[in-house]
């Protein structure tokens, strides 16, 4: 990423993460307008065809109830979008809130908030949701908090070695001798130097969570009906699989675009930077 | 392995490795205590769960009592920690038979699956992180490049259907859900394996290739490279002679971080093939809020990645001389 107007820095993105970058920002206005452009009222029963394939009046045809898929994608690309980007914020903040803690704070709080941690990261993240969701159930703030609290300890393995290479720095150093208090200089001095090589991490972890989330719904542990993500109608139509359904295939391709979009976008925008 | 290797360099890897084992069994009763706590003692009352709502004050305190749940938490805990530590982790409270019983039915089904996917994943893996690797920065780098990011981004669900669409649907070749018959035939058997593998694989080769290239470029920019390229050593031999026995560790890191993944992506695939394997279990220990089932299912599962974690770090000790000395 260069610094400049950010239209250059556009234009600097090789043509991979120019396609990155234009599903992305698809993405984020369809999760904000779609429920309004919905051609259909998501829990309607519009067609007395199940399964239908695409025409003029269903865009991407029918669901096993015979719904319209195209309404019920736009709805749910909302919660998918939506749910996702609030579970990140949590997992980024709880994980380099707790990274820069360690940094500044006491030996010991480091060493056990480290070891805590790395225990933590031996549990393969979606057997640790599956233990989380079937102690909590799966309401829409629990599920949340259980993806976002899934991936705090690989924000926090990341950002803690970023925040330790930062503690030896001069300047970090000088605000110490100046007599700088523990949390002005993790907030201050710190934290402002992490944000560029956290971006990246955020936006992978954005695209677990997504991947996650979509996977507990796919499963019947997330969402709960009559709500319904894009992980959710892939479910609730893979009675259509047999017969080659587009109500299957759409909401499975839109979870792919979103997460390789972001992968793409990462990838071109840190070129270079990242092995 | 020349001569110059005296014991004590061994016994100095070996006493790294023991480390490592206790290392990894500390982690796992770390872990254990986490599982317990989170799935055993915050849910609330699995007795009152059993009985619904209509039960008297006085049932559920004597099912409390039968169940042992009106004993302090760390003696349930240690209880149950032995229990399972002795290969008993109880009663399945829907199926209403031992968990152990169900789990040894269970478990050789998601093995196989998660070896057969391995064993072919793994030279594909290779060959794309070394392709990659050796024309660095060149047009095939980058498309491979963009190919694995892509792969790993895609939901298992959505490989697993394309996949039906194509192979059972349209062409008709494959089953559509896994049904392996008792004593199958090899064609019976990779007909019925090639789906859920194939689905598996995808996303191991993608994050495994990019690993393996990673490992190889890190050691294709040491001075040792330099001057071997100096030297007039072509390039494959480069690779396969000088930088790959150097690239060994992390790469057998980069495995057991990717076959990890498979347990993972195992619990969609089992779920959208119908696969009897220990991932579908877990998923229904998680839907009938079965805990005895799901704690198995889940330390099970831990047990496994710190045994592949564990194999990976005695391997690169042993191949790496420095570590060895240690």
């Amino acid at each position: 990423m260069s610094r400049g107007s950010p239209l250059r820095a556009v234009r600097a993105l090789p043509w991979s993460g120019k396609i990155g970058l234009v599903l992305v920002i698809f993405w984020v206005a369809i999760a904000v307008v779609g429920r309004f452009i919905a051609p259909y009222p998501p829990g309607a029963f519009v067609s007395y065809e199940v399964f239908a394939g695409a025409s003029g009046q269903f865009w991407f045809g029918s669901d096993f109830l015979g719904r319209d898929v195209l309404s019920r994608l736009l709805v749910g690309a909302q919660f998918t979008v939506g749910l996702s980007a609030i579970a990140v914020t949590i997992a980024v903040s709880l994980g380099t809130g707790l990274a820069l803690t360690a940094a500044v704070g006491p030996r010991w709080l480091d060493e056990l908030l480290s070891r805590a941690m790395d225990t933590l990261i031996s549990i393969p993240s979606k057997i640790f949701a599956l233990v989380l969701v079937a102690a909590f159930g799966s309401s829409i703030v629990l599920l949340t908090i259980v993806v976002s609290i899934t991936y705090v300890p690989g924000n926090f393995r990341i950002a803690r070695s970023l925040a330790v290479g930062l503690t030896r720095l001069d300047y970090v150093e000088v605000a110490r001798a100046r007599g700088e208090g523990r949390i002005y200089i993790a907030l201050i001095e710190m934290l402002p130097n992490m944000i560029r090589p956290l971006l990246a991490d955020i936006g992978l972890r954005f695209v677990f969570i997504v991947l996650l989330l979509s996977g507990l719904s796919f499963l019947g542990l997330g969402l709960q009906p009559p709500d319904a993500d894009l992980g959710s109608l892939v479910r609730e139509n893979v009675s259509g699989l047999g017969v080659g359904a587009l109500a299957i295939l759409v909401p499975a391709a839109a979870i792919a675009s979103l997460t390789v979009g972001v992968n793409l976008l990462i990838d071109a925008a840190t070129q270079g930077k990242v092995k | 392995m020349s001569a110059a290797q005296t014991p004590s360099l061994w016994r100095g890897a070996g006493r790294l490795i023991l480390k490592r084992i206790g290392l990894a069994l500390v982690t796992l009763l770390l872990l254990s205590a986490v599982v317990f706590t989170v799935s055993g003692l915050l849910p609330g009352d699995a007795a009152q769960e059993v009985l619904g709502r209509g039960a008297t004050p006085e049932q559920v305190a004597a099912l409390r009592h039968e169940m042992g749940l009106d004993r302090p938490g760390p003696v349930r805990y240690v209880e149950w920690l032995g229990a399972i530590a002795t290969g008993d982790p109880g009663q399945s409270l829907v199926a209403n038979k031992p968990v152990a019983e169900i789990i040894s039915e269970r478990l050789p089904n998601t093995l196989i699956l998660a070896a057969l996917a391995a064993l072919v994943s793994v030279p594909f893996a290779f060959l794309i992180g070394m392709a990659s690797a050796i024309s660095r920065g060149h047009k095939l780098d980058r498309a491979l490049n963009i190919l694995t990011l892509s792969m790993v981004a895609l939901p298992e669900f959505l490989v697993a259907t394309i996949a039906v669409l194509i192979f059972a649907v349209e062409l008709r070749w494959l089953p559509s859900i896994t049904i392996v018959p008792k004593d199958p035939t090899f064609a019976q058997f990779a007909r019925a394996y090639a789906m859920p593998v194939m689905v598996l694989a995808v996303g191991v080769i993608a994050q495994l290739g990019r690993m393996v290239r990673a490992a190889i470029i890190c050691e294709l920019d040491r001075p040792y490279v330099e001057m071997a390229r100096l030297k007039g050593v072509r390039p494959m031999r480069l690779v396969f002679r000088h930088v790959l026995p150097n690239a060994i560790g992390p790469i057998v890191n980069a495995m057991a971080l990717s076959l990890s993944y498979l347990f993972g992506g195992a619990i969609i695939v089992e779920t959208i093939f119908n696969y009897p394997g220990l991932a579908s279990l877990m998923v229904n220990a998680v839907t009938s809020r079965d805990m005895p089932l799901l704690q198995a299912c889940a330390m099970i599962f831990c047990a496994a990645y710190l045994l592949l974690v564990l194999v990976a770090d005695t391997i690169a000790i042993l191949a790496n001389p420095r570590l060895r000395q240690q």
